[in-house]
């Protein structure tokens, strides 16, 4: 397991040059960073020249890139174009978006596997069939349509819950942004789960428990469930990367100050060294996801040894 | 890895696909026997027809389709006036005669404004889709077929674009290039989409080149252009089929968020994300002028994810 781990962290080390380096590229090369700091005004090209030479802009590009990652390493994600150091803005914004993902993804599990188990378990039954009608429902609706019809409603016309969510985005206000963001994803987990289980269901090892005469809720925990995850927790795994990315969308409509918030403002302001920074933690978070996904194959699947 | 569950299904995909063929010969030819016809035997695709015929959810979604590609080809024909004929004495008012869904807080009215934005949202799924799927069955094709340092190059590559979320890529690639035409976000979306196509094709055709037919073409001397496109090709080509058509729907969906976020398609293009954006500040007065284009657009996302649950259904024995 430990050498395993140790490839698979050698593994990502090109692909997070390659990811970083196409964000690097686009924000870079194919905008221009400078320009954008004096907004709609053309700057003086004096101190234009000066702050390429300060910024180390008027290097070759691949020379900024690895300048860039060197600062990264030793903890300088350089500063936004208002002078607020970048680290200082992911200070105050990651752990709002962790908080965020973590409930999305708790609903995906909870909701979206029980969900799954049960229609898997009824095939073909009404609960199967009212299931797949809500989930193809649930998928059709873009995430902004929902986040917005349920603000509106929940929020403005019932007054159950805050439209807005204040700057220090306590876990109780973050449950409906985190129902919105999670809610295509569950609609996917529950599918999955239920092909899988549904799959799994006519597999001989349950007959084989159903047999020994085990209880109903044993099979269905201990046999016929954790055989059915190892797709679910794939699709969980790569979905964190699409969460981090719906952030975006849902923060916006909530006014939630995380990750996406800061991202969506950097982008749209042409900020450089906040989008770059951001994603190459995105990126991070992405890969170690994935790697955490392929070693709970081996807890939920144990013919699956890495060596 | 994590595609091993995937690779595992293509290739059992891929077994059952080609087990059908011959399979369902005999039969058609006993079917035939029995009742002194000489019907054609049935190939894959005249039997997914068939079971699509009878799928009322492919007939459904269908329709929709059918009914969407006509409004964005001529949507004069259902639109009530130019969408560009706003007044905005009429601001935010609710429906009335004549204009079914209100106006908006520009003033114009949201019917028209909906049959208009259909076509945005088509050009862009089908040309994205269809460059997504040629991009990548191609270079998946290849790398699949002739393994070796491309297949390796290849496989970085799509590890590299699966490490960008598809709206975080699409939102930093389009701010840079402030055009506001279908074009940059066809170009975006064929970009950040081929490396899906790429892996589904690259192991379908693993699966397809292993086949005895194909060693038997090889022995009976076949150009490898002949064996790529006559024989590995038609076998393989099932499952880019099905991604593809569960991508049209996630396409659309994708570009009506990015038009949602400012960086998609801007005006003069009327596009549903964008009115959706437009209408969202003003939801407390006018929610009707959020709730159409909204309605519109995710009745057009249902349709192609149908379409896409029916064509998978047909094409893809396993999930019987």
């Amino acid at each position: 397991m430990g050498r395993y781990v140790i490839r698979r962290l050698l593994q990502m080390i090109p692909v997070f040059i390659g990811t970083t380096f196409l964000i690097f590229f686009m924000v870079y090369a194919l905008g221009d960073p400078v320009t954008a700091m004096f907004g709609d005004r053309a700057p003086d090209p004096a101190t234009a020249a000066q702050i390429r030479r300060d910024l180390n802009l008027d290097k070759p590009l691949w020379q900024q890139y690895v300048l860039y990652m060197g600062n990264i390493f030793t903890g300088d994600f350089g500063r936004a174009f208002n002078g607020q150091p970048v680290l200082d803005l992911m200070r105050s914004a990651w752990p709002i978006t962790v908080r965020l993902a973590l409930l999305a993804v708790l609903f995906e599990m909870i909701i979206g596997v029980t969900l799954g188990v049960v229609s898997g378990l009824k095939r073909g039954r009404a609960v199967d069939t009212g299931v797949l009608f809500a989930t193809l429902v649930v998928i059709s609706i873009p995430t902004f349509v929902t986040g917005y019809v349920l603000q509106y409603l929940l929020g403005v016309k019932w007054g159950w819950v805050t439209p807005a969510v204040s700057s220090g985005a306590p876990w109780d206000e973050l449950i409906l942004p985190a129902v919105v963001l999670a809610l295509v994803s569950l609609a996917y987990t529950t599918r999955l789960t239920r092909t899988s289980v549904a799959e799994n269901a006519r597999a001989d090892y349950v007959r084989t428990a159903v047999a020994k005469g085990l209880p109903r809720r044993r099979i269905t925990v201990r046999h016929l469930l954790r055989n059915s995850l190892i797709p679910v927790v794939t699709f969980l795994g790569i979905d964190i990367g699409n969460l981090m990315g719906g952030a975006i969308v849902t923060e916006r409509i909530f006014n939630i100050q995380g990750v996406g918030y800061q991202l969506w403002q950097g982008v749209l302001r042409q900020n450089a060294p906040t989008v770059v920074g951001f994603v190459t933690v995105l990126v991070i978070v992405y890969l170690l996801a994935n790697l955490v996904v392929d070693m709970l194959y081996a807890v939920l699947d144990p013919r699956i040894r890495y060596a | 890895m994590p595609e091993r569950y995937e690779e595992k299904q293509r290739a059992d995909i891929g077994t059952q696909e080609a087990e059908a063929l011959p399979g369902s010969d005999v039969l058609q030819a006993e079917a035939g026997g029995l009742a002194g016809t000489d019907q054609p035997a049935r190939s894959l695709w005249s039997d997914a027809w068939q079971d699509l015929r009878r799928n009322p959810v492919f007939v459904i979604a269908g329709l929709l389709i059918l009914f969407l590609i006509f409004i964005s080809l001529w949507p004069s024909v259902v639109a009530t006036g130019s969408p560009y004929n706003c007044d905005i004495a009429n601001r935010n008012l609710g429906a009335e005669s004549g204009h079914p869904f209100g106006f908006d807080s520009q003033g114009c009215d949201v019917y028209n404004r909906t049959v208009y934005g259909a076509r945005a949202s088509l050009t862009v799924c089908t040309l994205a889709t269809l460059g997504a799927a040629v991009l990548g069955t191609v270079l998946g094709g290849l790398a699949g077929y002739f393994g070796g340092w491309g297949d390796a190059v290849l496989s970085r590559i799509t590890e590299v674009f699966f490490g960008i979320p598809i709206l975080l890529g699409g939102l930093v690639f389009l701010s840079v290039i402030k055009s506001g035409s279908v074009w940059p976000v066809i170009g975006l979306i064929v970009l950040l989409g081929w490396p899906q196509v790429a892996r589904i094709a690259r192991g379908s055709v693993i699966t397809a080149k292993q086949n005895d037919y194909v060693q038997a073409a090889r022995t009976l001397g076949a150009s490898t252009g002949r064996i790529m496109l006559r024989h590995v090709l038609p076998n393989a080509i099932a499952p880019i089929i099905v991604v593809a058509t569960i991508a049209l729907g996630t396409y659309v969906a994708l570009e009506a968020t990015l038009s949602f976020l400012g960086v998609g398609l801007k005006p003069p293009t009327i596009s549903w994300g964008s009115e959706i954006s437009t209408a969202s500040q003003q939801i407390r007065n006018a929610p009707h002028a959020l709730l159409w284009p909204a309605g519109a657009l995710s009745l057009t996302v249902l349709a192609f994810i149908m379409l896409g649950d029916a064509v998978r259904d047909a094409l893809d024995p396993k999930l019987r």
